[in-house]
Formats: structure tokens, sequence, C-alpha cells
């Protein structure tokens, strides 16, 4: 590796530790003196934040390209809102855009006959950077209601710096935006519980990721002894990286939203260890 | 003056169908000559996004003055009112011939913003 | 006929879980799986499918490599990074391919091709079935790994599920909607009768309630929220009763953290159907406190 590593930490269901294992992650390896930034791609519901609680430097707001028809030079014959895939242009005596089902793809500029229409940013979130201690720290937050996350996650992604080995905090789930974080990384950790819905979305998970060429390896978390998720893994020859064991004085310090060495300082090796296996996997 | 109706089938007979943008069928009436013609709304019944959108467009296209219908998103609203059409609303299911006639007596109020959220962009 | 819609904000709050157990409580309902990106109600309901069609939606492009020209203009006009050279195999010359996973299906690269060179097919990006469970009928969907999740799906669902019950005269619809708060759970809110948050009290919860609120307020939808796993972090649960309160929303009961709720999941079962504990005595309490709630609301 000639350049630090980029890891994605995913998980197909919701709520199985992926925040947890990114930040501790972060920790660990500040104590083995790595330069380590923390990117949280989550940007419809960022929570790295709640833990690390950064120092916010800089914040942008990211917006995509959206047409304004010039109604003086359009001469209103349609080809806009015809060549437009996702309805957001109607075609009345002059065009009227809708902005919010613009997907920024160019089309009805390059398309126009007279060169009526130019683009024009419309705001969808901003990306946030700066640092929690010696961690470097980006976040995106989305615009409520805002459909398109796509190009916040990609300013998210923008931020890395190769120098620092990356981590970054993908949003649940199985479509398109963990595709776009997940897409260029070095390895993805995906979290997953030993459950029916655990196991049951980590293979949806791995389904998705798996045809991306990405290695893959999983993190078993609130392990209690049931293998149901160490079978899976035997069957498909995935690395088992860790077993974070159920512990409510686990569940009790993420609520206070603490980090859990402060705490429990016997999880401090844990996350060393995972750290180990993760690079004998690069 | 030309008025769109939205309706379930195609003739003033038949009920009203109160949404616009999914309407199954437009019926273009002449409040002067009583003549009515059904267009198919079929291709927006399964438009990803923005039906009510395509939906103005069409009624648009066919000269209508106003809009007899239950309920009307904010996209389509927006489409309408840039297009210069009318809203007359109806607030129960009815056949269509009961629409016009109340329409022509003025008994419909005029919807002068969205009554019905967006779908899910 | 109500449609009532279980959201979360927070993934692994324990909306499914809870919905499964609703779903048990419930006479005469049909049952919808709005989480179309990672269902996992089906795997408590056991359906049995009755019906299932293709779900598509939208276009992909595909260069024919063939007669690619090598020219790249398709790549330097691609807003989303999908298109990239490669080397064709029967001459070894420089052509661009489109990545699947990354198009989307805006169409530029194909009306701006000097060659025509590329195809724009129409995509299928999942499933929906119509099922027979042992609670009801049940409305479900899957999509396909890396689709796009545009909420289409997820109206689709319910719009099917909502038909059912007027053909079959059953007055409830009960949504399990999807976590976040994107087009997926806005698809799975508009023209709902009501709403169930259910929300755990950590720090990520909290926060994300807030986000969650701000959507239901927005659409004006009655409101309910209970607290998941409530005795982990007791001050917490406080507050956030007392800011959802604030927000307009109406607290319904808290259920408490168990590993009970865990033991039924594995086997099969709600938590309601997997005998006598406290922890099904607080899910009932719930379930109770919600529907007297939604039948003050009009």
């Amino acid at each position: 590796m000639n350049r630090s590593p980029v890891i994605a930490i995913a998980s197909g269901k919701g709520g199985t530790g992926k925040t947890t294992v990114a930040i501790h992650l972060a920790a660990a390896l500040l104590f083995h003196k790595r330069s380590v930034q923390y990117l949280d791609c989550d940007v419809e519901e960022p929570n790295g934040h709640l833990f690390l609680k950064p120092r916010i430097v800089s914040s942008e707001t990211v917006g995509i390209p959206v047409p304004a028809v010039d109604a003086a030079t359009c001469t209103s014959c349609g080809k806009c809102a015809e060549v437009c895939e996702f309805n957001a242009i109607a075609r009345l005596k002059k065009p009227l855009v809708f902005p919010e089902l613009c997907h920024g793809c160019g089309a009805c500029a390059l398309v126009c006959p007279v060169g009526a229409i130019h683009e024009t940013p419309r705001a969808i979130g901003v990306v946030e950077s700066g640092h929690a201690g010696s961690i470097a720290f980006a976040q995106g937050r989305l615009n409520i209601g805002e459909p398109m996350s796509l190009p916040l996650i990609r300013a998210v992604k923008a931020k890395r710096n190769p120098e620092a080995v990356a981590l970054l905090d993908a949003p649940p789930g199985t479509a398109c935006p963990v595709v776009a974080t997940v897409r260029g990384a070095d390895f993805v950790v995906l979290v997953t519980e030993p459950t029916p819905f655990g196991l049951h979305d980590l293979s949806l998970a791995v389904d998705t990721l798996l045809p991306m060429g990405v290695p893959l390896g999983i993190v078993v978390n609130r392990a209690d002894g049931d293998l149901r998720v160490h079978d899976y893994c035997r069957e498909h020859h995935l690395p088992l990286l860790a077993e974070l064991p159920d512990d409510r004085r686990v569940a009790e310090t993420y609520a206070r939203g603490e980090l859990l060495f402060d705490c429990l300082p016997e999880w401090r090796e844990r996350f060393e260890n995972l750290w180990t296996r993760i690079e004998e996997q690069l | 003056m030309k008025v769109a109706l939205t309706s379930s089938a195609k003739t003033l007979a038949d009920p009203i169908d109160m949404h616009f943008g999914r309407a199954k069928f437009f019926i273009l009436a002449d409040t002067e000559t009583g003549k009515a013609v059904a267009h198919d709304n079929a291709q927006n019944l399964h438009a990803a996004q923005g039906a009510g959108i395509q939906a103005a467009e069409t009624v648009a296209r066919l000269g209508a003055e106003t809009v007899i219908t239950g309920s009307v998103g904010p996209k389509a609203y927006r489409a309408l009112q840039a297009a210069g059409i009318k809203i007359a609303l109806v607030e129960a299911v009815c056949p269509g011939t009961e629409a016009l006639r109340r329409f022509k007596d003025n008994e419909l109020p005029v919807l002068d913003k969205p009554n019905s959220e967006g779908h899910w962009v | 006929m109500k449609e009532w819609v279980v959201i979360s904000g927070k993934g692994g709050t324990g909306k499914t879980s809870l919905t499964a157990s609703f779903a048990a409580l419930a006479t005469n309902a049909v049952l919808a799986d709005g989480d179309v990106d990672a269902a996992d109600l089906h795997l408590i309901l056991a359906p049995e499918i009755r019906r299932r069609e293709e779900f598509r939606s939208g276009h992909r492009a595909s260069i024919r490599a063939e007669a690619c020209l090598g020219c790249g203009r398709c790549a330097a006009l691609c807003r989303f990074e999908a298109i990239a050279a490669t080397t064709r195999p029967s001459d070894a010359a420089r052509v661009f391919t489109v990545d699947p996973s990354a198009c989307e299906g805006c169409g530029v690269c194909v009306w701006n091709c000097p060659a025509q060179a590329v195809d724009f097919n129409e995509r299928t990006c999942g499933e929906w079935f119509v099922s027979d469970t042992r609670h009801g009928p049940l409305v479900h969907a899957r999509l396909y790994p890396g689709a796009e999740n545009s909420g289409k799906l997820v109206h689709l669902v319910r719009e099917q599920a909502r038909n059912l019950a007027n053909q079959e005269h059953r007055d409830l619809v009960l949504v399990d909607g999807p976590p976040g708060t994107g087009c997926p759970v806005i698809a799975a809110l508009t023209g709902a009768s009501g709403v169930l948050v259910v929300t755990e009290p950590t720090v990520s919860g909290a926060h994300d309630l807030g986000r969650v609120l701000e959507l239901t307020g927005h659409f004006n939808i009655p409101t309910a929220v209970c607290v998941n796993k409530w005795d982990i972090h007791p001050e917490l649960a406080d507050r956030i009763e007392t800011a959802a309160r604030a927000a307009g929303a109406v607290p319904v009961g808290r259920v408490r953290y168990d590993k009970a709720a865990t033991a039924a999941q594995r086997q099969g079962l709600a938590v309601v159907e997997a005998g006598a504990s406290p922890l099904a005595d607080d899910v009932r309490a719930v379930w109770k406190t919600w529907m007297d709630f939604a039948q003050e609301t009009p």
C-alpha cells in the first residue's frame, strides 16, 4: 500500500453499530500513531459528530446544476421537456422547470437549439470539515426532504486526504447511496448482529457489494453465542474480523454519546485487534 | 369556453376522477356547444414522477381554460398556474354532467393553492 | 379505511419488531412492508406469495462496444462518473463502457453519441409481491442491489395495500416504513392517516427524531412517538418525550430493553406471540395507547 487506504464501514441493516465501529476504529488508529480521517457519508442521518464532537472549521454548500430558461431566447420548441428523463420540465407556452425533480444531468442545456438554457446551482446540503482532536473529520448534512444525496456523498469523499487512513461511515441499506460511498474504497467492513434481521440484511449487503470487487470483511456486533453469522461467513468464504460481545453497558455508553474506551477500557484492545485484522486483508 | 374534467371513464355521465395527476381520462367539454371529447391519460398513471406536471401539459395542449377536479398537488398546481389555467374544485365524487352544471352555475369554488401533497419528491 | 405508518428516523430502533407485534394485535388489517431496501417484516410473518410483479423504473445506458468510436464524448459529458475507458477485446481498441451501478439513466450519453452507439433500455429495479400471512395479507417488495430508491416502489406497495384493503373491506393498512428521512420515507408518509415514530433513548436516536418530526410536521400528519429500550437511558427517554410534545407529537408509551425481543425474532415470532412477558405487556400497552390516540384524530 503506497498510499493510505480507504476503508468503508457499511451494513445492510441500520442500527447494527456502523458508526460505533467507525469511530472506535478511528480512535484505535490514533493509538497506533496513524494519521486518520473520519468521513461521515450517511448524509441523511450523520451521527459521527455526536460522539467525536469535532470542531468544524469550514462549511460549504453543495448544489446541483439545475436549468434556468431564458424566455426571450426560447422558441418553445419543447425539446428540453422531451429530453428530460425525470419530468422536471413542463412544456407549456414557455418551459416550466421543477428544480426539485432535476438530477442535474445537463441534457436540457445540451439539447436546446438556441442556447436558451443556462444552469445555476440548487443547494442540496452542506459539507463540513474540521477535526476531533487528532482525527480529521468531514460530514455531509442533506437538507430535509431533499431527494438527491449522491452529489453530497461525492463531496464528502472529495475531502479525503490521501496521507491519512480514511474511514467512510456509510449509510445503511443496499441502495445507490451505499454503492456511491463504497465505490473506490480499498476495503469494506460490514457490521451485523446475530439475529434473523441482521443476517438477512447482511446477505443483501454482500450481494450488492461483492460484484463491485471491493474486498469485504464482517464484524459481528452484539455477539451472544448465536453462530448464524459465523456459519454464513464460512459458507461464503468471507473473513470474520471481530466479534463484539453483547453488553448492556455498551448500549448505555452509546446512549449517552460517550466513547467506549473512556468507560469500558477493555474495548480498546478489541478495536486494535480489529484494525490488525483489517490490515492483514489489505 | 373549453373546460377539462378529470374523469374515471370516457363520458360525462361517468363519475369524475378526484385526482388530477393520475386521472384515467380528461374530458374536454365546450360549455357553449356541449361537445365533449375524452382523452386517455393512461401513460401518466405509471409515470415515475411528475405525473401531475404531465397532466397539466396535456390539458394546456388541449386548450382548456379551466380544470374541474377534486385535488391538485403542488407541482401540478404550479404548472397549471404558469399555463394560466384556473381550477374549479369538486368536493365529492359525482357524475361529470353534475360537475359541469355546477361549474356553469358558479357553484364550484376556485382553488387558489394546492390541496394535496406531492407524492415522493 | 385508515393507513398507519411506523417509521424510525434512525435505523435499528425496533420499528420492524414492533410492527410485527402490531400486525398480530390488529384485527382486519392489510400489512405492507415499505422498507423496500432491506425488507425484514417477512422474516416474522412468513408470507405465502400469491402474486409477483416486476418493478421497472427509468432507463440504463449501455454502450455497444463494436459500434464505439472511442471519442470519449460520453465520458466527458457524464456527470455521474459512470463512464470509463476500457479495451475492446476484438481489436484492443480503446472504447468506453458504462458502469451500470453508477448510471443515473439521464440519457445524455445516448443523445450525444456521434455514432449512436448507446442503448437505453428500461431498467428492472426490483419486484413486489402480494402474499398471505397468519395476520392478514401482506404487500411487500424487494429492490435489486444498488438500485435507486426514489420512493416510487414504496408508493406502489402502499397503493397496492390500500387497493387490497378496499377490495376486501378491511379497515386498516399498517405499514412498516423505511428508515431515514429521505424520499422513501416521504413516499411512505404522504397521505397517511397517522404515524408512529419508534425511537430509542440515545443521542443518535434523539438527533434523528428531530429530523423525522420536521418531516411529519411538514406533512401535517398526527404523529405518535414510542421510546423503545427506554431503560438504557431513562433520563434521555424523558427528554425525548418532552421534545416530542413540544414538536406537536404525542408520546404513546415506552418499551423496555429486553433480550426477549431477540429471542422472539429468532423463533420467527412477534414479541406478543412468544408467550407472556413484561416486554409483551409493554408492546400491547403501546398499541392500545396509539390506537386510542388514532381513533380521536379524524
